[in-house]
């Protein structure tokens, strides 16, 4: 476990907070690929430690070098130095090294994909690398700065000298400064465990443990086991404690009122700390009540700075291309697909000639490059159609029916469940390592002929789609095994001819649908891949996993062209944005980011649930996210603004499956717990009342209305709910594995 | 280490460190060892919270091996092997002592490798679908809602049955009929045990809960379970098991369900006198009667023992070998008669001398005797209750629930009446019982000792017992063979219900009732000499074993089969004539034959592993 470490998050740290870097290679970018369209609005660099930049620069090449990776080493050398050695971006130097040696071959192949060769590799091999050296390089000088320190025993007093002041002050501002309790405690406890103070650091627990917000549980539990300095550098978790900085937001009033009053004491350990591992995003106006800190704060590294999700979004969906649809019906002609869902609600908003035009939030068409429709799309887009204009309005009081599939004597374990959009075909990973597949509908499955067979048949008949199919092997469902470990997602193309399937031995597998065989192996992550999924439009998928970085892939690149990397620890879950441009994730890092495809960046962070995120889901009009976590809470956010705007709560147990309806009126959330619980997410999205004044400051009263948006509540017979899916006519199909135990 | 870490987590002691390292010939010194422990600790903590995350992708609540297993992998640290089973691993009790430890039983390879019935494979992995809600609303049925018993409890209370039907049944809600689970003999122990637990639950009114409980434990008793087929399954335990635990609730819980006593005796009653019933639902009978109390068995038993007998007579005379099973089946009931029939005649003795100690009339029936047993030991008779119900409350009842049953009309007959009638039936070995019994100083000094000094007051008022002396006299002595390696220990006797009832006869009732037939433990205390035999049954006129060579001999003795001695052959030789006494026409004395079931090893009393040897 210990391979995993802060490598690609100290990347990330630097690509944050300077996004100038990023701005640069995507100008560079701009030229092949996204027509310019990126206004790339460089943020102010939120003061990123420079000195650790140097410190990881300089690790990289003593790795670099003691690998005899020597033309690696003088080309990050000269990148470094041409950068003007504070943006020796560690990820384009080594990656144009990497990328000269594997260049030729990856420019063939990524041709089609309109980025730069050189952004490709980039994300390819380097972070591996990076990683390595990390580990042997970064744990020593992380913790070294944990070296300096006061009198071991005086941190008590300390600590408790700060707590008596924070106590005292006004109410107003005690909230707001209460929120230094955690960070502070657990930095004065490393730095007790580091400096060998074992009887201390454990005094210091026993003391001020119980102090701290109920929601920091288990990261107090894995705290407290943890008293040997041995010990501290093998536990990635507080690595990236001490990596990252903590982020708290106080308002300017408060921290002048802590800044005297440490300032007056001379309390200088605490000042350092505040100094050095903590960051303070002040901001102008009221300071915060308790409860707008409780929503907000409970992840691994605080609150997300308010800069970073002031990047702008084009949550908005990209136009379908028109169709003909022979069909009686005019009225859907016009229609794009995705403007379905908003059709409905237009014609309700009587906003109707909108969907004709470019919605303002959308991206440009041809921002990400996507494949062009086939025939056979075309005619599932005018299937899809048919179907919707027999789709069933839902509401609060129209709601939908639900329909369980239950896997029964599933012994091995259901880990992963998806159907297809069409509802056609079910899929189930499973524990044993196999992936299964059922047909839905009385279709059976078949696969295609051998080649020599293939040979024999007339092409140019009508049903030569018919007549490739080998009716000998027609069946119910498939087998699929080729993974050595269990199937933690599968996720269908939209095309039906594809099943994607991440499992715990670090691959992404490609399944053809067709002849039912394996197409690729997709090795990247070398830990175990916790979920996957493909994009709307086919062709793109994301991966995410153990070792803490999301990938973008394309189908038929064996390298991801994407990396994602920034989430402190275990990426959980991945969605892509219905217009592709934009990949949300979650992570065991209990916060949720939202990254664009185009460049890489992460654009949003979501911060407020209390445990591991895992399961998320845009609304289909792309404005809005739900995610769910294992504290049984649904939250809602708001993209455009990068807001919470929405707590569901009423699960008792982990959320595995979220899912909106068709039109984006009812949002269902399924756990462990054996319910479906259906919400009324129209009323939660409207009753958010976004002044100016929160929209800048992104500090909201979230109204605590759950049980009036909990339309109802529906229990399973003791089975988990692992998948959730509408059909196209908004029938609900959840699913899960009976378990008799 | 500070108090917080031993609460908080689990620690492996230095000591067991250091003992894993001498297994290995490495000598750790205490630093090393400590230093070593608080280590491994924290690596375990590690590996434990690294697999919770496997556990969670793999959608479960429950943490398996496979998933710890999982995080050590990705540690790059040796896994642990042989543990992957999904089931969960039978956690087992020791009766004696506070031990508990998870079952490994040795499995035979070549058994199992060459065994003809290969089990099928599971079932396929199949999907289901149903419309589980129409419109929102409409359930069809009603989902994952619990029986409609349980329905009317209060919040409380629902939880608590749903903890326990989850402890028990796990989740599956099909499972909540006994009937359902008679085939897995664990299940239904589990049942029983559970059946226990609320028994003794102090905070729970069972109310009219009772006669179901009381009719779930009847089952146990008395049905012929589909598990009996198979002899390698030992359900005589849980019969054992069961009648105890009825006794119990009957103790605890008597009084909340009138005329329950009539009702189950009459059950019993049912079942003993229908000859079709499989001897192993006679068994339970007997048990049961047993362990109701030694007045169930006078009413009950007694009366019906010649009429049974005969029955069981012909099954043991069948030597024919497709007999053998049933016959192995006939000796259990046989043994279980025979302790029943033991206790009875002990009890009535000793009510006897009670009554005649206290001056009241001596007849057993009477409520002074029966009272003043009940202060002694009052696990041994019924409440006062039943028996205080008028005749014709009985002979009502009769009516309402008899099912073509009738009583006998139960006169009380005396005691050398009765060791006469019974003696003609058992002969010797009945005989025996009584002198190898262990005196009352065989019981652990801390039980009670009232009742020895009831029994010694009459001892020294000799003149009163001069009926019970008319009784044939016999003497056996005892002279227990060396405790075997391996057998268990005796002193303690299965801790279950005697722990929460002191007394000496319960203890006796426990250890007898449960190991009835299969281990004679009371029979083979150690070290115990013969001198001591019982005063009501006065010593034998000819000499004393030791004194003399013996004039007959009667062996008992125990084979070791397989690995743990588990059949009992008990073989009779008498060697000479029975000795001279004045008995009735032994019309069904006949020679012990073989008892004893040969089966596999049980574990769950360990007091059974004896083998006997009892040279007289």
């Amino acid at each position: 476990m210990a391979a995993v470490q802060d490598g690609p998050m100290e990347l990330d740290t630097e690509k944050e907070t300077k996004p100038e870097i990023l701005s640069d290679g995507t100008s560079k970018l701009s030229g092949n690929a996204a027509s310019g369209t990126l206004s790339s609005s460089p943020l102010t660099a939120g003061g990123a430690p420079k000195q650790e930049d140097q410190q990881t620069l300089i690790a990289v090449l003593q790795f670099l070098r003691r690998n005899k990776l020597s033309e690696s080493v003088e080309i990050l050398r000269r990148e470094a130095g041409l950068e003007d050695q504070e943006d020796s971006q560690t990820l384009d130097g080594s990656g144009g090294g990497k990328g000269d040696r594997d260049g030729g071959e990856a420019n063939s192949l990524l041709s089609r994909v309109s980025i730069t060769s050189a952004a490709a590799p980039q994300s390819t091999l380097t972070p591996i690398t990076v990683k390595r050296a990390n580990e042997q390089l970064d744990v020593s000088v992380v913790l070294s700065a944990y070296s300096q320190q006061g009198d071991p025993s005086l941190y008590q007093v300390y600590y408790s000298g700060l707590k008596n002041f924070i106590e005292s002050v006004l109410d107003c501002h005690r909230a707001e400064l209460s929120q230094l309790f955690y960070p502070l405690f657990v930095h004065m406890y490393l730095e007790l465990v580091y400096n060998n103070h074992e009887n201390e650091a454990k005094a210091f627990f026993e003391k001020f443990g119980g102090d701290q917000e109920c929601y920091y549980q288990d990261d107090l539990r894995v705290l407290c086991g943890l008293t040997k300095k041995e010990h501290l550098k093998g536990n990635e978790v507080l690595l990236d404690f001490r990596t990252s900085r903590f982020v708290l937001r106080i308002s300017r009033d408060s921290y002048q009122l802590l800044k005297r009053h440490l300032q007056e004491r001379h309390n200088n350990q605490i000042w350092n700390i505040i100094q050095e591992h903590l960051y303070i995003d002040i901001f102008d106006g009221m300071p915060r009540s308790k409860s707008q800190i409780d929503s907000m704060s409970g992840s691994f590294a605080g609150e997300a700075r308010r800069e970073v999700n002031k990047v702008k979004v084009f949550h908005g969906l990209l136009k379908e291309p028109e169709i003909e649809v022979p069909l009686d019906d005019e009225e859907d002609e016009a229609e794009n697909e995705e403007g379905k869902p908003k059709k409905k609600k237009t014609k309700k908003d009587s906003m109707g000639s909108k969907s004709k035009k470019q919605d303002p939030n959308a991206p440009q068409q041809n921002r990400i490059p996507l494949p062009e429709l086939k025939d056979s799309d075309k005619l599932d887009k005018i299937m899809y159609m048919k179907e919707s204009t027999k789709r069933i309005r839902l509401g609060p009081e129209n709601l939908p029916s639900i329909c369980f599939y239950s896997f029964l004597n599933a012994y091995q374990g259901l880990t992963a469940v998806d159907f297809t959009d069409d509802s056609s075909l079910l899929a189930g990973g499973f524990a044993d390592s196999t992936v299964r597949i059922w047909s839905v509908t009385p279709k059976k499955l078949r696969k295609v002929k051998s080649a020599g067979e293939l040979n024999l048949i007339d092409k140019e008949s009508d049903d030569v789609l018919e007549r490739i199919m080998d009716e000998k092997t027609a069946s119910e469902s498939k087998i699929l095994c080729g993974h050595s470990g269990p199937v933690y997602s599968v996720s269908f193309s939209p095309d039906r001819n594809y099943l994607l399937s991440s499992s715990e031995d670090g691959t992404v597998r490609l399944w053809s649908l067709q002849t039912f065989t394996c197409l690729v192996g997709y090795k990247g992550h070398n830990y175990p891949v916790w979920d996957t999924h493909f994009s709307p439009f086919g062709y793109y998928f994301v991966s995410g996993g153990h070792d803490r970085v999301a990938r973008l892939w394309a189908t038929d690149h064996y390298q991801p062209l994407r990396i994602f990397a920034g989430h402190l620890a275990d990426v959980t879950c991945t969605r892509f944005h219905p217009n592709s441009n934009y990949v949300a994730t979650g992570s065991t890092d209990r916060t949720i980011r939202l990254w664009d495809v185009l460049n890489g960046n992460c654009v949003r962070i979501f911060t407020g649930h209390k445990g591991p995120v895992h399961s998320l889901a845009f609304s289909p009009n792309g404005k809005f996210l739900a995610s769910g976590s294992t504290d049984g809470r649904v939250l809602l956010w708001d993209i455009g603004h990068g807001l919470m705007i929405g707590e569901l709560k009423g699960h008792t147990d982990t959320i595995y499956a979220l899912k909106f309806s068709r039109d984006g009126e009812i949002l269902a959330s399924g756990s462990m717990d054996n319910t479906v619980r259906l919400w009324d997410s129209t009323k939660a999205f409207d009753d958010v009342e976004t002044d100016d004044f929160t929209a800048a400051t992104g500090h909201i009263h979230l109204p605590d209305n759950s049980q009036e948006l909990l339309l109802g509540t529906y229990h399973s017979k003791s089975t988990p709910v692992t998948h959730l899916h509408f059909t196209r006519r908004n029938l609900l199909l959840a699913a899960g594995g009976y378990s008799s135990q | 280490m500070t108090e917080r870490e031993e609460r908080r987590f689990a620690e492996v002691p230095r000591e067991s460190i250091k003992l894993m390292a001498e297994s290995t010939g490495v000598e750790l010194s205490e630093e090393v060892a400590a230093l070593l422990a608080e280590d491994v600790c924290y690596r375990l903590r590690e590996a434990t919270q690294n697999s919770s995350q496997f556990m969670r992708h793999a959608k479960r609540r429950k943490l398996s091996v496979e998933d710890f297993n999982r995080a050590l992998r990705w540690s790059n640290t040796e896994t642990v092997c042989g543990y992957g089973a999904q089931d969960a691993l039978p956690f087992r009790p020791l009766k004696e002592g506070e031990l508990f430890f998870v079952e490994d039983r040795e499995i035979n390879l070549v058994e199992l490798a060459l065994a003809t019935n290969i089990p099928k494979g599971c079932a396929e992995t199949m999907v289901r679908v149903h419309v589980s809600y129409l419109d929102g609303k409409g359930n069809l049925e009603p989902q994952g809602t619990v029986p409609t018993a349980v329905q009317s409890l209060s919040e409380d209370l629902l939880k608590y049955y749903q903890q326990i039907t989850r402890a028990i049944l796990g989740e599956d809600p099909h499972l909540m009929k006994v009937k359902s689970v008679s085939h897995d003999l664990d299940q239904l122990n589990r049942l029983l045990h559970m059946v226990k637990s609320l028994v003794q639950n102090p905070y729970l009114y069972l109310g009219s809960y009772v006669r179901s409980l009381v009719s779930s434990v009847m089952y146990c008793i008395l049905e012929p379970l589909a598990a009996s087929i198979n002899p390698l399954n030992d359900h005589w335990t849980l019969r054992d098991y069961a009648a105890l635990l009825l006794s119990h609730i009957f103790w605890t819980h008597g009084d909340l369900v009138s005329g329950l006593y009539h009702q189950i005796l009459l059950s019993l009653q049912k079942v003993l006198s229908d000859p079709v019933r499989p001897l192993c639902s006679h068994y339970g009978a007997v048990v049961g009667l047993h362990a109701l109390g030694w007045k169930a068995v006078e009413r009950v038993l007694y009366p019906h023992l010649p009429a049974y007998w005969a029955n069981l007579q012909a099954v043991l005379d069948d030597y024919s070998v497709s007999n053998a099973q049933v016959k192995a089946d006939g000796h259990k009931v046989y043994g279980a008669i025979l302790v029943a029939v033991e206790r009875l005649l002990k009890m009535k003795a000793l009510s006897l001398t009670l009554a005649a100690g206290g001056g009241s009339a001596g007849l057993p029936g009477t409520t002074t005797g029966a009272v003043g047993f009940r202060e002694n030991s009052p696990g041994l008779s019924p409440p006062p209750e039943p028996l205080s119900e008028p005749p014709l409350g009985i002979a009502s009842h009769l009516q309402a629930g008899g099912a073509g049953c009738q009583w006998e009309e139960w006169t009380p007959v005396s005691l050398p009446a009765m060791y006469c009638e019974l003696y003609s039936f058992f002969g010797d070995s009945l005989a025996v019982r009584f002198s190898t019994d262990p005196p009352l100083g065989g019981a652990p000094s801390s039980r009670s000792c009232q009742p020895l000094e009831g029994r010694k007051e009459p001892a020294s008022g000799a003149p009163n017992l001069e009926n019970t002396r008319k009784m044939p006299q016999l003497t056996a002595s005892m002279n227990i063979s060396p405790r075997q390696d391996g057998s268990p220990r005796m002193e303690p006797q299965p801790p279950s219900l005697a722990a929460t009832v002191p007394g000496r006869s319960l203890a006796r009732s426990s250890s007898s009732s449960s190991s009835v037939s299969r281990s004679r433990s009371s029979s083979s205390r150690p070290g115990r000499s013969t001198s001591q035999s019982r005063d009501i049954f006065p010593k034998a006129r000819f000499p004393l074993p030791q004194a003399g060579p013996p004039a007959f001999s009667f062996i008992i003795g125990g084979r070791q089969m397989g690995r743990r001695c588990q059949g009992r052959r008990f073989q009779t030789s008498f060697t000479p004539t029975p000795p001279l006494n004045t008995l009735p026409p032994r019309a069904y004395a006949h020679k012990l034959p073989v008892i004893g079931r040969v089966s596999k090893p049980v574990r769950r009393w360990t007091c059974s592993h004896y083998s006997l040897h009892l040279p007289l």
